[in-house]
């Protein structure tokens, strides 16, 4: 059964409540909430496999640290929507602002529209589809994980990355410190081909280019040893 | 954090409606800066000679019509004054160094600041959360254009009405921040020997006086905002009012939030989309987010295009 939470008259913190309440091992329950108005931390902290429809524009973290909830924003995010999410999906149907999905462990988050900078700065393990554009220094020290970006990325791409894997299909302004352009093997476009595929997003995977770390900045150098003494 | 928050109507038939559409605006933004607020509004254009000026008194019970006699006695015959809570806005037909002079002389002594000087704006700010002095100040029945205004978390400077937003810089121009700078003391030093003169510790007044002291020099605000990307360092999200329009210009690191609106009847920015989840039709409005290091400029309710900024990032 749906339940409905009309954010302008039920608070934010009763919704937050009822959604912590259902157990991780709950059967599947469907939610829509509407009249978000820009609000705060909406459905964040969620762990049970839940069906969260959101009609309207969200403000800060909303799904944040989701786990196992597959959450559907009819609207634009505000910074850091998905933020350190650890399982299930999270589709933003309009336009995300800064930090999306940031340090994201785990589960798929897709955007629709365009996001700002810094979207998915240290990332742990999330899969993040963009079918727009991103702004400068997305991928920032991501570690474990997957950027795929449709559209352009601003200046300072994967600056300071580690060993999560970047697709850009656009061009991109500039790359960050420590970031190059990589071979695109079978595996890897495979892999791409399977990712757009379950975020439903029809773009052709052979049109992306990979980047990832150059491994300079990150890795110990023995001829370097006398700048650290 | 700090929030900010400005309205552009497009239709003039909302005017009458400006602080009923505003004030719920600034509310919004209570959380980011319980601290201090303040607005700026245009309104009631003032036709030459005459200038509009905002005074301020600590004591909400100051004497100002005692203060219109002698005002009158030395200015103007048909000076008008119009209290509101602390504040008083004075009419007055002179020429703007005569009245500054005066000015000058006079208000130190009786505890009185200026606030705002100009044809068109009128600035009220106080100590206090944006509920009790949009309260004071009865900005819900306040008519006009435009309003932009500001709520203020401080971070680098006391709490005091003159440290509160937003900072005029004369000529009908004025900004709020939200952000800090990181250059302003040597800044200040290079603007007060080019002339300008400070009352506050304030980083923004820093920011407003460089605006000033480039429009002086005939830059157009467009290239005032360009400018200010290479000489301003720090954290920004600055919006500027003018008589006749309004501009948006966010660091190039984009730290600070902002996110804008425009509709058939009006152009607006909130720190955050609460500040414009309410107003008319805002379902159908077209929402963004300003890019960093862009100068955004609406005159005459119409946006102007800008030059390319990138390489000032």
């Amino acid at each position: 059964m749906e339940q409905v939470f009309d954010l302008a008259t039920i608070p934010l913190r009763e919704l937050n409540q009822a959604l912590h309440d259902c157990l991780p091992d709950a059967s599947k329950s469907v939610w829509r909430i509407i009249n978000p108005k820009g609000e705060h931390a909406v459905a964040c902290g969620v762990d049970t496999p839940a069906d969260i429809e959101i009609r309207g524009h969200v403000g800060y973290y909303c799904a944040g640290m989701n786990k196992q909830a597959h959450v559907i924003i009819h609207g634009n995010a505000g910074t850091g929507v998905a933020e350190n999410m650890m399982s299930g999906t999270v589709r933003v149907k309009g336009n995300a602002s800064q930090s999306a999905g940031a340090t994201g462990h785990g589960g798929l988050l897709v955007i629709e529209g365009n996001v700002a900078a810094r979207c998915g700065i240290s990332l742990k393990g999330l899969n993040i589809v963009v079918c727009g554009s991103v702004g400068h220094m997305s991928g920032f020290m991501a570690q474990k994980g997957t950027l795929i970006v449709c559209g352009d990325a601003g200046y300072a791409l994967g600056d300071s990355i580690y060993e999560a894997d970047i697709f850009l299909k656009g061009k991109v302004d500039e790359l960050g410190a420590d970031c190059m352009e990589k071979n695109m093997t079978e595996e890897h476009l495979t892999f791409l081909a399977t990712l757009l595929e379950t975020a439903e997003v029809t773009d052709d995977p052979a049109s992306f280019r990979r980047y990832g770390s150059a491994r300079s900045l990150y890795n110990f150098e023995i001829d370097d040893a006398d700048a650290h003494t | 954090m700090c929030g900010i928050t400005g309205l552009f109507l497009k239709n003039p038939s909302l005017e009458k409606d400006l602080g009923s559409l505003f004030e719920p605006m600034l509310l919004q933004m209570s959380q980011r800066g319980p601290d201090s607020t303040g607005f700026a509004i245009y309104r009631n254009p003032a036709s030459e000679p005459q200038i509009k000026v905002v005074l301020q008194s600590p004591d909400p019970s100051f004497d100002w019509l005692g203060l219109s006699s002698e005002l009158r006695a030395i200015l103007d015959p048909d000076l008008v004054m119009t209290p509101n809570y602390n504040h008083c806005l004075m009419l007055v037909s002179t020429d703007e160094s005569t009245l500054n002079r005066e000015l000058m002389q006079l208000l130190p002594s009786l505890g009185l600041t200026i606030v705002s000087i100009g044809r068109h704006i009128e600035i009220y700010k106080e100590v206090g959360t944006p509920e009790t002095v949009a309260e004071c100040f009865g900005l819900k029945r306040m008519t006009g254009s435009h309003a932009i205004g500001h709520t203020r978390m401080a971070t680098e400077s006391a709490v005091t009405t003159a440290g509160s937003h937003p900072f005029s810089t004369g000529n009908d121009v004025f900004l709020v921040h939200n952000g800090s700078l990181s250059n302003n003391n040597r800044l200040r030093r290079s603007l007060i020997s080019q002339g300008a003169v400070f009352t506050t510790d304030n980083d923004t007044e820093v920011a407003a006086q460089y605006f000033d002291i480039k429009l002086q020099q005939g830059a157009s605000l467009e290239e005032a905002m360009t400018s200010a990307l290479s000489d301003l360092d720090g954290f920004y999200t600055f919006c500027i009012g003018t008589s006749n329009g309004f501009a948006v210009l966010r660091d190039p690191i984009a730290c600070k939030p902002a996110v804008m609106a425009e509709s058939d009847d009006w152009v607006a920015i909130g720190s955050e989309f609460r500040a414009l989840a309410d107003l008319p039709d805002v379902g159908h409005a077209e929402i963004w987010e300003p890019e960093p290091a862009v100068p955004y400029l609406w005159e005459n309710a119409l946006k102007v295009p800008v030059a390319d900024t990138r390489a000032h990032r």
